[in-house]
């Protein structure tokens, strides 16, 4: 153990991201305007062209019920070809190992965790799914289900922004605007880096070798590099392997898992300044920022402490189990809290076996809507409805009425903001109430004790707040799981863009009220410290008695040395 | 709102994005891979006797007190499916496992009962296929390996010379651990054995 390298790499990373997300951001920022940008004389004939091509009229001007209905017709086009290409995957090229169909419940369970940005994986994608799969269905997906996810922030800042309109944008056209100047071209640089450190990329039957002493290996390949960048830079976590990110072959060398952890929030922090810069405050920005970055680094100060104070029950200070000894506690731990900040269900160390606290920080990362720079465009807007809460908050404290850059916040607003934030609780908490209470629920847990309380109420908190991570000692491929979870993923997807879309278009239609001496900032520490509140007090109260009875009291067993 | 030029629309996207992304995109990625990493793309294979043995990444399993052994797997090193064990730091049967794995090192190499075992040789990995050890781990055996092959004094200053070859630094000089990649190893100590 050496802690001052876990400092020097705690370092270089956060600073990585502090310095890259800003630039990255006002790049963004004109890529979605339609602005002239770097990658323009590149891009921008081919973008016209696919308008062209596929007779799609770009410059129709959709209002927020038009916006969400493309949307969700789109997504849902998305999850019938993802069950079509399951059911009949044997009948299909490129399934070298002559992979069945893959069963109905799954398949169903899949394709929803796939267009939902989820990535809940109730498979094994080495057994159960052929190379074409992974790369029109479930590749496809990760691109689509992040952009889509930034189509909605982007019709969002168009809603605060625009005074008295009616248009919240062309959902087609930021559809493909995100794919073409920002996913596509990050994922190839990405997928050549991986490459280069070993993550495969063949379309070979899996290899049967004999080892040195003789015995035989079934080593699985596939395309798997071009997979795993997308599955980063979207926020999606979706293994091409059973083992994700600790596989070596997604993931062999500490410089790949560093590329990785930094892809899994550079999309995700940079929107904050794409954000900021589309609504003219970058103060407001990193104002958000700031209130991200303290929670955090709140959280991976509570995870890394406690993997490194020891327990009575091993004694040491080392817990290896479910790690990989190339990236060691540190890099395990780090890795875990970005991805349960963001809803990047990927894992480089199984979560289930760390310690229970970095278990609890994980669970209350994704409970509180993943809004700690979030999944890509969800994360900005899961934060505005905390915003949208705050400002309304203050505004009642100071008996005015509350405003956000201009626009008016009514009991319309205000309305649908509760809904996005207590939807995904009431379905993680009665889902998980009614698992814990029949044998189908109970018959899937692994360990005994708190920590299989932990297992259910983790699995429905990932699944509704769109995370796709696990304690995976969960047997969570059977009937009843695989249909609860899709309908958590559903609301916890829906439940939340639904309302920010309504939201958005009823802000469009308002006029925008000039600054004055009573209008309550949004860009200081005080507005940092009650939305900073606001975030903790609602998201903490919520899920505070299942956190207690989970994690939390098997971390207090765990130092009496108490097992199950 | 026209309903069904929506829909109409959803599914041209659909199609030319899964062409997009689906096909063409891996395909092109495929095309750079082998082109510039032909060996790392195809799985990082390793031969011995121009045989091919297994790959670089993927740890395997060695039982034989003539070699090296890895960490523990929960999936006994056989990746169909790859993973860990998922058990809790409160489990009974972690535990149990821990004890088992600690005992059976000391014994089997040779170790005075109070020695100390790095940990990563008592906990399961995470892939189940880890081809890492510590170095700590690897010197540990050597007394073993070196009762087993018959070395002399001489030789096993060779070994311990080849494991400290072996030893992987930091990455960039900061970058994770410090490891031992198993097979490799192995591999290079019957090439010593010679």
């Amino acid at each position: 153990m050496n802690h001052i390298f876990d400092l020097l790499q705690f370092v270089v990373y956060i600073t990585c991201l502090v310095v890259l997300a800003p630039p990255i951001g006002s790049y963004l920022a004109k890529v979605f305007s339609g602005e002239k940008n770097i990658l323009s004389p590149v891009f921008s004939k081919a973008e016209n062209g696919i308008y062209r091509f596929l007779r799609i009229d770009s410059l129709k001007e959709m209002d927020w019920k038009e916006y969400t209905f493309a949307l969700l017709a789109f997504n849902l086009m998305g999850a019938i070809l993802l069950v079509v290409l399951q059911l009949t995957q044997q009948y299909l090229p490129l399934n070298p190992q002559h992979l069945p169909n893959v069963d109905l419940f799954l398949a169903i369970n899949t394709a929803v965790s796939f267009i939902t940005n989820t990535n809940w994986q109730a498979y094994s994608g080495e057994t159960t799914v052929s190379y074409l799969v992974q790369m029109t269905g479930l590749t496809v997906q990760n691109f689509l289900s992040a952009a889509t996810g930034i189509a909605v922030m982007i019709a969002l800042i168009r809603g605060i922004a625009v005074r008295k309109g009616n248009s919240l944008g062309n959902f087609w056209v930021d559809l493909t605007r995100v794919t073409l100047y920002l996913l596509i071209p990050a994922s190839v640089i990405l997928a050549i880096l991986l490459i280069s450190q070993g993550v495969i990329q063949n379309f070979l039957p899996y290899a049967n070798v004999t080892t040195v002493e003789g015995l035989k290996q079934t080593i699985p390949l596939g395309p798997a590099a071009s997979q795993v960048a997308i599955k980063q830079l979207g926020t999606n976590g979706g293994g091409f392997f059973n083992a994700n990110s600790a596989f070596p072959f997604e993931n062999p060398t500490p410089f790949s898992n560093f590329l990785q952890m930094l892809s899994i929030l550079l999309i995700p922090a940079s929107l904050v300044f794409t954000y900021g810069k589309m609504l003219g405050s970058k103060r407001h920005a990193w104002t958000i920022f700031g209130v991200m970055m303290f929670l955090f680094l709140t959280g991976l100060a509570v995870s890394y402490f406690s993997e490194i104070s020891g327990n009575p029950i091993f004694h040491t200070n080392n817990i290896m189990e479910g790690k990989e000894a190339r990236f060691g506690i540190f890099n395990s731990v780090l890795w875990t809290v970005a991805t349960t900040s963001a809803s990047n269900g990927s894992i480089n160390a199984w979560i289930s076996s760390l310690t229970p606290l970095t278990g609890l920080v994980a669970m209350l990362n994704i409970q509180l809507g993943e809004i700690i720079f979030g999944g890509v465009g969800s994360g900005i807007y899961g934060m505005l409805h905390f915003i949208l809460l705050t400002v309304f908050i203050a505004g009642l404290m100071v008996g005015r009425t509350p405003e956000y850059f201009g626009k008016k916040i009514e009991a319309y607003e205000i309305k649908w903001s509760i809904l996005s934030i207590l939807l995904p609780s009431v379905v993680i908490l009665f889902f998980s109430a009614l698992a814990l209470s029949v044998q189908a629920g109970l018959s899937g847990i692994l360990n005994k004790g708190p920590h299989g309380f932990s297992e259910i109420i983790y699995a429905f908190s990932s699944g509704a707040g769109n995370n796709g991570s696990a304690f995976a000692g969960l047997n969570a491929n059977t009937s009843f799981y695989n249909i609860l979870i899709a309908i958590a993923m559903i609301f916890g997807r829906y439940g939340v863009i639904i309302p920010t879309l309504a939201i958005a278009g009823s802000l469009v239609k308002k006029n925008i009220t000039p600054v004055s001496a009573g209008t309550f900032a949004t860009d200081n520490v005080l507005f940092a410290f009650l939305l900073t509140s606001i975030i903790l007090i609602v998201g903490a109260l919520t899920f505070f008695p299942i956190l207690s009875i989970g994690p939390f009291l098997e971390h207090l067993l765990m130092n009496l040395g108490i097992t199950f | 709102m026209n309903a069904k030029e929506s829909i109409k629309n959803s599914v041209k996207i659909l199609l030319f994005f899964t062409l997009l992304t689906g096909l063409i995109y891996p395909v092109i990625i495929s095309g750079i891979g082998q082109m510039l990493f032909s060996i790392k793309a195809n799985g990082s294979m390793l031969t011995k006797n121009d045989q091919i043995v297994g790959s670089r990444l993927i740890g395997q399993k060695f039982t034989s007190k003539r070699y090296f052994w890895p960490r523990p797997s929960a999936i006994d090193y056989n990746p169909m499916p790859s993973g860990g064990s998922n058990l809790a730091l409160t489990s009974k049967v972690l535990v149990q496992q821990y004890n088992d794995n600690k005992a059976a090192f000391i014994k089997d190499n040779l170790l005075k009962d109070t020695a100390s075992v790095p940990s990563d040789v008592l906990f399961a990995s995470a892939s189940g296929v880890d081809p890492d050890i510590s170095k700590e781990a690897a010197v540990l055996q050597v007394k073993r390996i070196c009762e087993a092959r018959k070395f002399n004094a001489e030789k096993k200053q060779v070994l311990l010379n080849l494991i400290d070859k072996q030893t992987e630094k930091r990455q960039l000089g900061f970058l994770g651990e410090e490891v031992v990649n198993v097979l490799v190893l192995n591999i290079k100590l019957d090439e010593i054995s010679k």
